[in-house]
């Protein structure tokens, strides 16, 4: 019932999900404290998945906390 | 060590303030005010004989058997029921006092059976003691008068039986149940020689009764009417071992009670600092799953899961895993290997499965059992004080004013605590329930909560954030324990946060469907006492909070945690006894799987694996190069597994197909994987799916330690030997060395070394110091030598306390047309997590199969009554089980257990999880109920499959 692409939409929920509950924080601390959050706990293919994915369906907090993330490896 | 009884004092310990010196035939002893006689006489080695009365109940003074003679007093007092004074003059032994026992005691055997050589409880018994101790020699009044022999014991409980004709009516029992138990479940019906013990109504017996079978009854009945059935069946025990329970993180000792290799029964140990002498009925009575039949005790392999296991040598099962799992990492890299860690194994066993994932595969694809339950608890109290862990000893409970308990069912999950608190509760201690079901603690015998706030399942962070809405605008924060001990600019945002009126408990009703004012009320009563206060010196309350598994499992499981701990923080109840933020652990060991490195991401002690000082330190000790980066958890892992990208797995000790949500799912990944190793007692759901299986050993086989749910590392002491040839971190050696690993361990203390040498909050523990001293609350370093009962004393761990703002976002699970209702889950006192322990005991007698509560309201819509089969459906899938009409659910809401794998209760479970920790959401599904004839498709289809999966095809197991 999952394949790579299902994987992939899981992955930008949980993305989308840890910005939700951090976003209350204010935008600049939420991205920050975003991208540390998937820094930490997320294993390198999932990071990898998610730097590839298709971010369209990205919360702007989200995409900003992926995009430095991938910038910063 | 032989066996013996542990010492009895006679009548409770006191905490007098002040010290009172008396003079007991001619020795002077020094005891707290409000010691008894009895007790004083007891603590300077003398023994006065007494019936009625024992150390874990208050005295009664009913038998007279305790009289002593006291200089300048008339008469003879009771010395169970008087208090030292100061200077008092006491003799225990004269001609007096003998005549008068003598003849007590004379009264009391002529209405007793004298069958004492066929009775279970001779050499064992205190009648007989005390009729020795006494002198008696002679009966006469003859047997022959009117008595209570014969009359027919009660065998209704599966393990203990009541035989009225020893009775000695000394009310024990009773108050054994209402003391130590709360339960209330026993009276004395009748008076004088009419009088007996009984269980609720004349008509009932124990098993029809209120009683839990807790065991305390048993324990502190001085003959043989109460006794354990096991004792008569296999005979006096000989020899007696101190050890823990393995069931909840209560974490209970016991005196395992031996006759040669077999175990009579288990006894809670007095001295047990956190059951204080109490049991419930898995730890006292539920151990009998050890030698059931269904356990495996040879290894087995296969090639696939389509074929019957074979039994084979462990060197062939062990070769045969490690040149698999070496294959696998040659052809798809480190990363494609992972292990589980258990809850249920000693802190030593996590220990080495991780050290084997971490050094022996080379990947940090560890999990464990702790990711479906309490990780939001590691995350959240991280983030707000700095330690993932409870802040107080259960101790502290004596000294709360005012009780919290959210999501958590103390009476069925963690019942010795739950006695305890209870014990609090009659003695004043207010209380509040958030839970959307009527649990017990909200009303039993002499028991209320002052406040249910019967929430939607799903909205405990908008409840909590509407509490603190109420305590910050209305004044009620306590600032200067804030502006002390928290970072101020962060309450301050906090503060306006919380304030803001979207977040009043009227604006949030609609949400959470709690009464504003009841909400109101609630938060006051928290925050101030409610009437009485200030009192004394006092000027706020000491308030608690306990939580379980009804907060962390769910999406918002992190944000929940930060939010109690916002809550402790802004009413000032950290530091001390009495106050606290207490998680309240599933499983004996979560607490201990945590803090020994089973999460991904992190090393033994709660360090991040990216750091580099601390991957250093590890390297140096293991010789081995460890990765940087952060691993996969359990839902992950089965996420790559589907995706073909990992490929092999070790479980130890977890059933992971029953424990964990969207079985569909878990199957699917199980299914996937070349090689799955299942290390357990018995073969499990997730062994269907498993190419080996290494027999694994019970608490009782083992040595080593559990951490409970106050950090408290206790010894696991092994009594017998393992069925299977090994303890378990053998097993985990034997592959660690078949993969070239070159591990020593001789003994698991050498484990615990290492722990202690790579673990600065483990620094000070060892075998032998728990040996000698009991148990020990970690940290235990050269800060805190002797542990820490209560932390964040004199500041937090991390500094400052942390306010984090948590924002209510309503989980993706909503209910709609389809599925109109929430299901929620739970569990019950008899049975234990997937129950693959408890069911096979006796304890089935209390829950036969899960069942579905549901409300009248509810029921009536689709035309059902308690009994009828219903259909359980929500996204994820289906399955079939029995309701029970009751209002303990409100209307919308429905819940049920997952202790039976028939149930597959996590069929209807998906896949939305905590944001933070992906921890599962177990506690919210939206569902449908609808009438149905029996099990579905999947059940039948299942059974079938797991029926096929478990052949074992004996011709070829030489
Ligand atoms: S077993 Fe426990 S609950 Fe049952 S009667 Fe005895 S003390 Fe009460
Ligand atoms: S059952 Fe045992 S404890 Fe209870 S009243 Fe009788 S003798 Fe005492
Ligand atoms: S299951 Fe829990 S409460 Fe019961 S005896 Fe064991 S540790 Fe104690
Ligand atoms: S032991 Fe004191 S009256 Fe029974």
């Amino acid at each position: 019932m999952s394949n790579g692409h299902d994987t992939n939409n899981h992955l930008i929920r949980m993305a989308n999900q840890i910005a939700a509950n951090l976003a209350a924080m204010g935008h600049d601390q939420a991205v920050a404290e975003t991208q540390e959050h998937i820094a930490k706990f997320w294993d390198p293919r999932m990071k990898a998945g998610i730097a590839a994915a298709d971010h369209a369906a990205l919360s702007p907090i989200a995409l900003a906390a992926i995009t430095r993330l991938t910038a910063s490896h | 060590m032989g066996y013996e009884r542990q010492a009895d004092y006679g009548t409770p310990a006191k905490q007098g303030a002040a010290n009172v010196t008396l003079n007991i035939d001619g020795r002077a002893v020094t005891v707290p005010e409000g010691t008894s006689v009895m007790r004083a006489a007891a603590e300077c080695g003398g023994e006065i004989p007494k019936l009625c009365a024992t150390d874990s109940v208050e005295a009664f003074g009913s038998c007279r058997m305790c009289l002593v003679e006291v200089e300048g007093m008339r008469g003879l007092p009771a010395s169970c029921t008087t208090p030292v004074r100061e200077g008092m003059v006491v003799r225990t032994q004269t001609p007096r006092l003998e005549k008068i026992r003598r003849g007590v005691m004379e009264l009391y055997i002529s209405d007793h059976p004298l069958d004492c050589l066929t009775c279970a409880a001779n050499n064992d018994c205190e009648l007989q003691d005390t009729a020795a101790a006494v002198g008696l020699r002679d009966v006469r009044y003859g047997y022959q008068g009117e008595n209570h022999l014969g009359s027919a014991p009660d065998l209704s409980n599966p393990y203990f039986s009541f035989a009225p004709d020893k009775c000695i009516v000394c009310s024990r029992c009773v108050r054994a149940c209402e003391e130590t138990q709360g339960t209330f479940a026993l009276t004395i019906e009748g008076r004088g020689f009419e009088s007996a013990v009984s269980a609720g109504q004349k008509s009932d017996n124990f098993l029809g009764s209120e009683c839990v079978s807790c065991g305390a009854c048993v324990q502190a009945c001085p003959t043989a009417a109460l006794s354990e059935k096991s004792v008569k069946a296999i005979g006096k025990p000989e020899r007696s071992v101190v050890t823990t329970c393995a069931y909840c993180g209560v974490g209970c000792t016991f005196r395992a009670e031996m006759r040669g290799n077999q175990l009579v029964r288990m006894v809670p140990w007095k001295d047990g600092k956190a059951n204080r002498g109490h049991s419930c009925v898995k730890g006292r009575f539920a151990w009998g799953y050890a030698n059931h039949a269904d356990r495996i005790t040879r290894p087995m392999i296969r090639d696939a899961i389509t074929q019957p296991w074979r039994e084979v040598s462990w060197d062939e099962a062990i070769s045969f895993t490690a040149n698999r799992l070496n294959a696998i990492k040659a052809q798809y890299g480190a990363r494609a290997l992972g292990g589980i860690t258990s809850s249920r194994c000693t802190n030593e066993e996590a220990f080495l499965v991780q050290k084997l994932v971490r050094g022996g595969f080379g990947s940090n694809n560890v999990d464990t059992c702790a990711r479906v339950c309490h990780s939001p608890t590691g995350y959240g109290l991280s983030r707000a004080f700095g330690t993932s862990a409870g802040t107080q000893d259960f101790d502290s409970v004596e000294d709360s004013d005012v009780i919290l308990i959210i999501g958590a069912n103390p009476t069925d999950g963690h019942p010795v605590f739950a006695s305890r608190m209870k014990k609090r509760i009659r003695q004043g201690a207010k209380l509040i329930v958030i839970d959307p079901r009527r649990i017990d603690m909200v009303r039993s015998a002499h028991i209320a909560a002052d406040h249910h706030l019967a929430l939607q399942p799903g909205t405990n962070v908008a409840v909590l954030t509407a509490l603190a809405h109420v305590i910050v605008t209305e004044g009620l924060a306590d600032e200067a324990f804030i502006r002390e001990r928290c970072d101020w600019d962060e309450y301050q945002d906090w503060a306006r946060f919380v304030s803001d009126a979207r977040h009043s408990p009227e604006t949030l009703e609609p949400v959470t469907r709690v009464p504003a004012a009841e909400l109101r009320a609630a938060a006051r009563l928290f925050a101030t006492g409610g009437p009485g206060w200030p009192s004394g010196q006092r000027k706020r309350p000491n308030g608690a909070i306990y939580y379980g598994l009804g907060v962390t499992e769910h999406s918002q499981g992190s944000s929940t945690v930060m939010a109690i701990a916002n809550l402790a923080m802004v009413t000032g109840n950290i530091g001390r006894r009495g106050v606290g933020v207490n998680p309240l652990r599933g499983q004996n060991n979560v607490q201990g799987s945590c803090d020994m490195g089973s999460f991904p991401h992190e090393l033994s002690g709660y360090r991040h694996i990216s750091d580099a000082a601390t991957r250093a330190l590890f390297e140096a000790d293991w010789g081995v190069t460890l990765d940087s980066e952060p691993g996969l958890r359990i839902p992950n892992m089965l996420d790559a597994a589907v995706d073909g990208t990992f490929r092999a797995i070790y479980i130890q000790g977890e059933d992971i197909l029953q424990s964990d949500p969207n079985t569909h799912h878990v199957a699917a990944g199980l299914a996937a994987m070349d090689c799955v190793i299942v290390h357990d007692l018995f073969l499990n759901e997730t062994a269907n799916y498993a190419h080996v299986f290494l027999p694994g050993s019970t608490f009782l086989e083992k040595t080593g330690t559990f951490t409970n749910a106050e950090r408290r590392i206790q010894m696991v002491r092994r009594v017998m030997d393992p069925a299977n040839g090994y303890e378990d971190w053998e097993v985990t050696q034997l592959l660690a060395n078949a993969m070239d690993l070159g591990w020593n361990y001789t003994h698991a203390s050498e484990i615990m070394d290492e722990i202690a040498r790579l673990t600065p909050t483990f620094a000070g523990v060892s075998h032998a110091r728990l040996d000698a001293e009991g148990g020990l609350q970690w940290p235990v370093n050269e800060a805190a030598p002797d542990g820490s009962p209560i932390m964040h004393v004199d500041g937090f761990v991390r500094g400052r306390g942390k306010f984090m703002v948590t924002e209510y976002i309503p989980t993706d699970e909503r209910t709609g047309p389809r599925y109109p209702l929430l299901l929620t889950t739970g569990r019950v006192l008899s049975q234990y997590n997937v129950g693959a322990q408890t069911r096979r005991t006796e304890n089935s007698v209390w829950h036969g199969e899960d069942v579905l509560e549901i409300h009248p309201t509810d029921a009536e819509n689709r035309g059902l009554k308690s009994g009828d089969w219903v259909r359980l459906a929500s996204r994820a899938g289906e399955t079939t089980l029995r309701t029970l009409v009751t209002d303990r659910v409100a209307p919308g809401v429905v819940y049920t257990t997952f202790h039976h794998p028939d149930t597959q209760a996590n069929v209807v479970t998906t896949e939305n999880s905590d944001w933070a920790t992906n921890c599962p959401e177990y506690k919210v599904t939206a569902v449908q109920v609808t009438p149905s004839n029996g099990p579905t498709e999947w059940q039948r289809d299942y059974a079938n499959q797991a029926e096929q999966s478990r052949r074992i095809s004996r011709e070829a197991a030489e």
